[in-house]
């Protein structure tokens, strides 16, 4: 694990404080409680040569290996310390075709920064700012030149889903000369890019740029469409020559306990599709209506949970607080999103579980009844297990309540393609390096094989099954289908 | 895609349009429904498809204005063509032939009765129908289904057409008269369901209803549209829209339907300003 520097590499370069990462700037907490806007403000080039500065540039770089897709990390890191940003975008391009979404959403602090060596003595370097700093560089500059379309296969793709499964993968088989479709259930692309992660965290301009950027380069998009409804798998086979699945975990999950159809109780889906993909903050255009709470409460820990309660903030609620029934230690969200939901004001009440929801004669939402719990011993999921205290329950007067505990598998899919096996879960069987599903000439990723994971991960499952779908039609026929080895991990709960 | 091919008024505030839309338009089952989205800025709301013609390649709509959207919507002329339109969603009713079926519509909820009516008599069933309305301008549908069903009975609350009185009073008289049935559907404002379910359940004559409950997606991804079915937490987009009326939590479901009531109006009101009605 000895990590060297390149020799030469900071030779004409003044004193590095390697401990210590430059901050991202960010609008205060105060302010941007009250919009829409982002929330950091993005490195200055002087800012991200400095943090680039801070990079070992390891011979036997430890980041990559954290990285999903395998982005060359020392690569663009370098080029960013040589003034050549966009040299250093298009050296993300290669392996991720939305840099400036990753640079924003991904859980660095558990992927690639986690593994940076500088995190043993200090802060590692800040891995996702330099990526979100290159791609808005790049972005800026307007016109990115298209890459040259490659010579064409004559041969069809279906892609079900445009999310960043979805995405990932239509790019990277129109790169290989494949005519390529999306097919999407909404009327707006993107998926959980649009209608879950809030503009604050993730301009929606980006995402469309990214589409607009597919669709020039020959990507053929068809919104409106759920498949498995309008035409099913086994219709869309006839007509492509592969078909990649990738619709996501989209079926919200709720508590089961009493008082949960009362009014003004939400999944954190319908609540962040109201307000991100119909815009329903926008009072006087939207036709889309939202409830405006004054006390809100969010259960969960994730980042679905965080995203939901500073956007009830940005609504105009007085008070929001965050139940989760484990410890801060187990949140599945990113430091990120915690750090400011805390400082924006969400409360948060820790080891504490929902028992039943209050409602008024009219039937809405009043209070919710809460219960503190201990840790136990770790669970299926490694962390450890919520253990009620007898007694100890409370009441929060409340007038919303978002259920933000995760997402099971969308079942139309999975229903309408009976001959491709699902687990247990509902999730669709597909081999973990390649994508195959059981169904030959199907390859599924993201979250509807894994469960509720990351955008990242879904880029490289779309990433692999791309790669395969490419290796597959290229071979000469009778082409061999290996089935999948069954049993993807369950979803975390 | 998605032309107006025809409209029409069929009563006060309740309109009919053909829309082009031809894979939907084969596609299409009875019992489903479509999301629409007509400008912009426009909420995606559900209607059940109350036809479907997959020569034609349409597929008809049946209407009742009752806020901002449903209004917009009333206002787009033939030719026009509707913004976004998705389906079919929902699974469709399970057509058998089960003998004789009691088919009871409720005011704008004869629409997507038809469909069902339709199919169940093509599958060979007998189709007693029982129409209701508040009055006799505004029962819709009666001569499509005098041409599908075997005999159609009406009710007008206020006795200006067919018997006076509500459904559940007409499915009484036919009770009374010793008429067996072996399956009922019911389909219109939820007390209309909640009684008809209470009548048919006395006589045991299994019973289905569909509900339009808020929804915003329909795909089975934003929970809006959950109801309460045997004790258990149910999607009316994909796991409905039909379920067995004893099992079905009236009562929750006709809270959930009252959510956005004030804001409705508001912009029901605004709007009509706004076209100038």
């Amino acid at each position: 694990m000895t990590q060297t520097p390149e020799p030469g590499a900071e030779a004409k370069k003044p004193k590095i404080d390697r401990t210590k990462r430059i901050g991202m700037a960010e609008r205060p907490a105060e302010v941007r409680r009250q919009d829409f806007a982002e929330v950091p403000e993005g490195f200055t080039p002087a800012q991200a040569q400095a943090e680039a500065r801070r990079c070992l540039l390891c011979k036997k770089p430890q980041c990559i290996t954290g990285c999903p897709v395998g982005i060359d990390i020392p690569g663009f890191v370098k080029l960013i310390v040589e003034g050549k940003f966009e040299e250093a975008a298009d050296r993300i391009l290669l392996v991720n075709a939305l840099p400036a979404v990753c640079g924003r959403v991904c859980p660095q602090e558990t992927q690639c920064e986690i593994k940076c060596v500088l995190g043993k003595k200090g802060d590692p370097l800040s891995i996702g700012n330099l990526e979100r700093f290159v791609a808005d560089f790049k972005r800026a500059r307007g016109k990115c030149p298209l890459p040259a379309p490659p010579p064409a296969t004559g041969k069809k793709v279906a892609i079900v889903g445009s999310g960043p499964a979805g995405l990932t993968c239509a790019g990277e088989l129109v790169g290989r000369g494949y005519e390529v479709t999306v097919f999407e259930a909404f009327h707006k692309t993107g998926g959980v890019l649009v209608y879950g992660i809030p503009e604050f965290r993730l301009p929606k301009s980006i995402v469309q740029d990214e589409v607009n950027r597919l669709a020039a380069r020959g990507v053929r998009i068809v919104t409106n469409a759920v498949i498995g409804k309008l035409d099913t798998v086994e219709e869309l086979l006839q007509e492509f020559d592969a078909v990649f699945i990738g619709v996501g975990a989209g079926a919200p999950m709720f508590l089961g306990v009493p008082g949960e159809d009362l009014l003004g109780v939400y999944s954190a889906n319908e609540y962040l599709t109201r307000t991100n993909l119909m815009k329903a903050y926008d009072r006087e255009r939207a036709d889309t209506p939202i409830f405006r709470a004054r006390r809100v409460a969010v259960i969960g820990g994730g980042n679905v949970a965080m995203d939901s309660a500073r956007t009830a903030l940005r609504l105009g609620a007085e008070a929001v607080y965050l139940i989760y029934r484990r410890s801060r230690q187990e949140m599945p969200a990113r430091a990120a999103e915690i750090h400011h939901a805390e400082q924006e004001g969400i409360r948060f009440n820790l080891l504490v579980n929902p028992t039943r929801i209050f409602g008024n004669d009219k039937g809405w939402v009043t209070g919710i009844e809460c219960q503190r719990q201990e840790l136990g011993e770790p669970d299926a999921s490694g962390r450890r297990r919520p253990i009620p205290i007898k007694g100890s329950e409370f009441v929060l007067d409340v007038d919303a309540v978002i259920v933000a505990i995760g997402n099971r598998p969308n079942p139309i899919v999975p229903k309408s393609t009976p001959d491709m096996q699902t687990n247990k879960w509902g999730l669709i069987v597909a081999d973990e390096a390649t994508g195959r599903t059981t169904k030959p000439r199907v390859w599924a990723g993201g979250d509807i094989v894994t469960g509720a994971a990351t955008v990242i991960s879904a880029m490289g499952a779309g990433q692999a099954a791309a790669r395969d779908i490419d290796t597959y039609l290229k071979t000469a026929e009778p082409r061999e289908w290996n089935l999948p080895k069954p049993e993807g991990a369950p979803a975390k709960a | 895609m998605n032309e107006i091919r025809m409209k029409r008024q069929l009563g006060p505030d309740v309109l009919r349009m053909d829309v082009v839309t031809p894979k939907l338009a084969r596609k299409a089952r009875p019992g489903q429904f479509v999301i629409l989205r007509v400008t912009e800025d426009g909420e995606r709301f559900p209607l059940t498809i109350a036809d479907s013609d997959p020569q034609a390649g349409t597929i008809t709509l049946i209407w009742q204005v009752v806020g901002k959207s449903t209004l917009l919507l009333a206002a787009m002329k033939e030719g026009d063509a509707i913004l976004d339109l998705v389906g079919p969603l929902g699974l469709p009713t399970e057509i058998e032939r089960y003998g004789r079926i009691l088919c009871v519509g409720g005011g704008i909820g004869v629409a997507p009765l038809y469909p069902i009516a339709k199919a169940l008599k093509q599958a060979g069933n007998t189709v007693v129908a029982v129409l209701g309305a508040r009055s006799k301008n505004l029962l819709i549908l009666e001569s499509e289904f005098r041409a599908v069903a075997d005999e159609v009975n009406v009710a007008t609350d206020d006795g200006t057409y067919g018997r006076k009185g509500f459904v559940t009073d007409a499915i009484g008289d036919l009770l009374a008269e010793g008429m067996k049935f072996d399956k009922a559907w019911a389909i219109g404002p939820v007390p209309m369901m909640r009684n008809v379910c209470k009548v048919t359940a006395q006589v045991g004559i299994p019973t289905l209803v569909s509900l339009n409950p808020i929804m915003v997606d329909g795909t089975g991804m934003c929970g809006g549209c959950r109801v309460i079915v045997g004790g258990q937490v149910k999607f009316a987009c994909v796991d409905g829209p039909e379920f067995h009326g004893d099992q079905v939590d009236f009562d929750s479901l006709a809270r959930r339907l009252g959510t956005y009531r004030a804001k409705e109006r508001e912009d029901h009101e605004k709007c009509k300003v706004g076209i100038g009605k």
